[in-house]
């Protein structure tokens, strides 16, 4: 395998917009990832991904096994759910959500077997479609955190142009190491699906994007591709410069390929499909073993978290339990946050389950949370530099106060992806990224009119 | 549901720079001080008194009039601390030590608070403060009023009389009484507190962009266009260009009053345009205008411009270029 070291889109001299230097705090990167023991209860909401809920196809008192259809739609925007435990279904209905909303799921309580649906199998791919129903039957979505359904992004067609496969593994939040130890713990996997997909989808360039501060995750991908005589060089490891939002879709597609999405475009009108390294880990072995997506890494970590950890658990599962296998909580956490602290979101409870995008679950003590006292506006411009979609946040700001939906509009404010770089960057403690979000309700709002 | 824990939830991200204001003002009055420290010896205890009087009234009139309006106090972002260094820096140290506390006043209730407070400021406060003590009280902030000091031995050329400013034209050149450049760099001459010592000011100035408090585009832009207008109104005296450049307020200008942050564009391309825009008015007002100095005014009137200037340099988004060349290309 052919890499290449670049500097990517974040370099000043591409276009001014330089990202900020978080802190990587990757304390969990040398911990191997490991399995949970089988928790007593899984609560499987309806929705995990971006798209069309999904009907419940079982009913209380169903006996399910390991990797069972417990949820389906024909919308083709969505991703089926599967048992990702054996048991008995206790509950059918509404459950709360890490983020408030209330969700229809179905509850599982273990009977600690975790026998596996005798139906699966390795699927069987003779052609683009097959492999895409294959896809959308593993219930697949993105791990990396937005949770958009693989299938529809590698349905596109065969003559559309699109020619170029990233696989994101530059984990660019700090804390997370999973994408990492995916890298070092299943290179093998990595390298087949990776390898699959590009036969499979006829790419013409294939890039693995890591950061340079996984140096071990690079070294561990060569060597494993270089000992694979079937594995030649048509995939290139990119090397590139650790800063943030390096991970993001638009940035990651221009620091590796040169090529600029337009603002309200997706990655594929300029020919790009950006797959998370784990999305592309599970292909692999789903390819192999037809077993669904059942269970998913994710780092445990933060100031409050006793003993901070990598582990694989299935889906569903309670965060609370998640914490009380690591350890609990060895200080009252102040801020829980499923995902990473850029871009993850702050829960109050944690008595929710874990869903298929959630790659983090970081806690913080009081005194390690740095709070910033909120000032006025000093117009010093860091988030104007931070911003790495070319943005004036703070006049993003100032419109949102005015709920200006026309102003909004000619500021932008929809192509902001909510890094929370200028945020991160801002002396003055404003949150801006609540105002961007605040904007781009005012915009849908006054375009719903 | 099993007993509910609550945390505390807010919008991410959930971690934040080092950065705060408190620390920007304090890096800017750390860059001041070398300017401070040179007027001292330049001028005596008289200057101390000066910034001592300007600094604390800026303090106090910001304390009493966050008090007045009932809004949160904003002294602690020592932003008032940096209006009074500015404004003590832009007088001559024989003015009424009155006249300096009524310039704080004017800049911080009339020009900042009034307006809202830190970072609503339409011009530069310690500026419009210099200006209105200079048209209220002409005689005590001209030429007149200017004096050098004779301390540790220094013979000081200006001692009264005419600043720098005063002593070159386009007709004449540069006068032969004038200081010679060395003096003009280290501040042996006179002129307002601060403006003197180009050396004292170019150290803060390279403390501030080492510790990316400012962009370096304003005063390179600003100073560098002076220069090559000097340049060619002199026809190319490199003498009289090396004069207009450390001579008057242009330094202390350029340095730290044309880039305050709220007066200034926060885009790139506005930063520049501004600079040039000061660099002219500064030129046309020194050459050309009956006033020998004329960088204040220049700041002034471009900070007015600034939304102007933000509207026409407004950022495309990321990925538009591309965009444009695709039409470009559909076209052909």
């Amino acid at each position: 395998m052919a890499s290449e070291k670049i500097e990517g889109a974040l370099k000043p001299v591409a276009n001014g917009h330089g990202g900020v230097h978080v802190s990587h705090h990757k304390n969990t990167s040398a911990l191997e990832i490991v399995r949970m023991p089988i928790p007593d209860r899984v609560i499987l909401p309806m929705q995990q991904h971006i798209g069309a809920p999904c009907e419940p196809t079982v009913k209380v008192g169903d006996e399910v096994k390991v990797g069972q259809v417990i949820g389906d739609t024909d919308k083709f925007v969505s991703a089926p759910i599967h048992a990702t435990v054996s048991g008995k279904v206790t509950a059918v209905g509404p459950v709360k959500l890490a983020n408030g909303n209330m969700v229809p799921a179905v509850t599982i309580e273990s009977d600690g077997l975790m026998t596996l649906d005798e139906n699966i199998k390795a699927p069987e791919i003779n052609s683009r479609e097959d492999f895409l129903k294959a896809v959308r039957a593993s219930g697949l979505v993105g791990l990396g955190g937005a949770g958009f359904p693989t299938h529809v992004k590698l349905a596109f067609k065969e003559d559309s142009g699109v020619d170029t496969l990233i696989i994101n593994a530059a984990e660019c939040e700090p804390f997370i190491t999973v994408d990492h130890r995916e890298c070092v713990d299943n290179s093998w996997d990595v390298l087949s699906g990776v390898y699959t997909i590009k036969e499979i989808l006829g790419f013409k360039h294939v890039y693995i994007a890591i950061e340079d501060n996984k140096s071990d995750a690079f070294k561990v991908l060569q060597k494993v591709a270089s000992d694979n005589a079937d594995w030649d060089d048509s995939v290139k490891l990119v090397v590139l410069k650790s800063q943030y939002p390096q991970g993001a879709e638009k940035v990651l597609i221009q620091s590796v390929t040169g090529r600029c999405v337009p603002p309200g475009k997706l990655p594929s009108d300029v020919g790009c499909v950006v797959m998370n390294v784990a999305s592309v880990a599970f292909l692999g072995r789903y390819l192999k073993t037809g077993k669904p997506l059942v269970s998913r890494s994710l780092t445990v970590d933060g100031s409050a978290i006793a003993e901070p950890k990598n582990i694989r658990v299935p889906i569903g599962t309670e965060i609370s339990k998640i914490v009380e296998f690591c350890g609990g909580f060895k200080t009252e956490p102040y801020k829980v946050i499923s995902g990473g602290p850029m871009m993850g979101m702050a829960i109050a409870d944690i008595n929710v389950p874990l869903l298929k995008n959630n790659n983090a679950v970081l806690a913080f003590a009081k005194d390690t949370v740095k709070v910033k006292t909120e000032r006025a506006c000093i117009r010093c411009g860091r988030c104007v530099e931070a911003c790495p979609m070319c943005l004036v946040p703070t006049k993003i700001e100032t419109r949102a106060h005015l709920k200006d939906a026309e102003a909004l509009q000619k500021a932008n404010a929809m192509t902001c992806m909510e890094c929370g770089s200028c945020a991160f960057a801002c002396p003055s403690g404003r949150p801006l990224v609540q105002y961007m979000r605040l904007a781009k309700t005012i915009i849908r709002e006054a375009g719903a009119k | 549901m099993s007993e509910m824990t609550k945390y505390t939830v807010s919008a991410s991200p959930h971690v934040r720079s080092a950065e705060t204001t408190t620390g920007i003002m304090l890096d800017v009055i750390i860059a001041l001080i070398p300017a401070g420290i040179a007027s001292i010896f330049v001028f005596g205890p008289r200057a101390l008194a000066v910034i001592a009087v300007s600094v604390i009234v800026a303090v106090l009139a910001e304390f009493l009039s966050r008090k007045v309006m009932k809004r949160d106090q904003t002294i602690g972002d020592l932003s008032a601390v940096v209006t009074g260094l500015l404004l003590a820096y832009n007088l001559p140290s024989n003015i009424p030590l009155w006249m300096a506390g009524l310039g704080s006043i004017i800049a911080i209730v009339v020009v900042k608070q009034m307006f809202g407070g830190i970072g609503q400021n339409f011009v530069n406060p310690a500026l419009a403060g210099r200006i209105i003590l200079m048209s209220s009280f002409p005689g005590k902030m001209s030429a007149a009023s200017f004096s050098g000091a004779n301390v540790m031995g220094w013979d000081v050329q200006g001692a009264t009389g005419a600043t720098p400013m005063g002593l070159i034209s386009l007709s004449d050149g540069v006068a032969d009484t004038a200081p010679s450049l060395m003096e003009m760099f280290l501040g042996t001459t006179s002129g307002c507190l601060g403006e003197v010592s180009a050396l004292a000011l170019i150290l803060g100035g390279l403390y501030l962009i080492i510790r990316k408090v400012i962009s370096p585009i304003i005063p390179v832009v600003y100073i560098g266009v002076v220069a090559i207008f000097m340049a060619i109104a002199f026809k190319f005296d490199m003498y009289a260009v090396a004069y207009e450049i450390l001579g008057g307020g242009l330094m202390i200008g350029a340095i730290f009053m044309a880039t305050d942050y709220t007066t200034s564009p926060i885009t790139k391309n506005g930063k520049i345009i501004y600079a040039v825009g000061c660099a002219l008015i500064t030129c046309l007002i020194r050459l050309f205008g009956s006033l020998p100095e004329g960088v204040s005014f220049s700041i002034i009137i471009m900070n007015i411009l600034v939304p102007h200037i933000e509207n026409l340099t407004f950022p495309k988004p990321f990925g538009y270029v591309k965009e444009k060349k695709e039409k470009e290309e559909a076209k052909s």
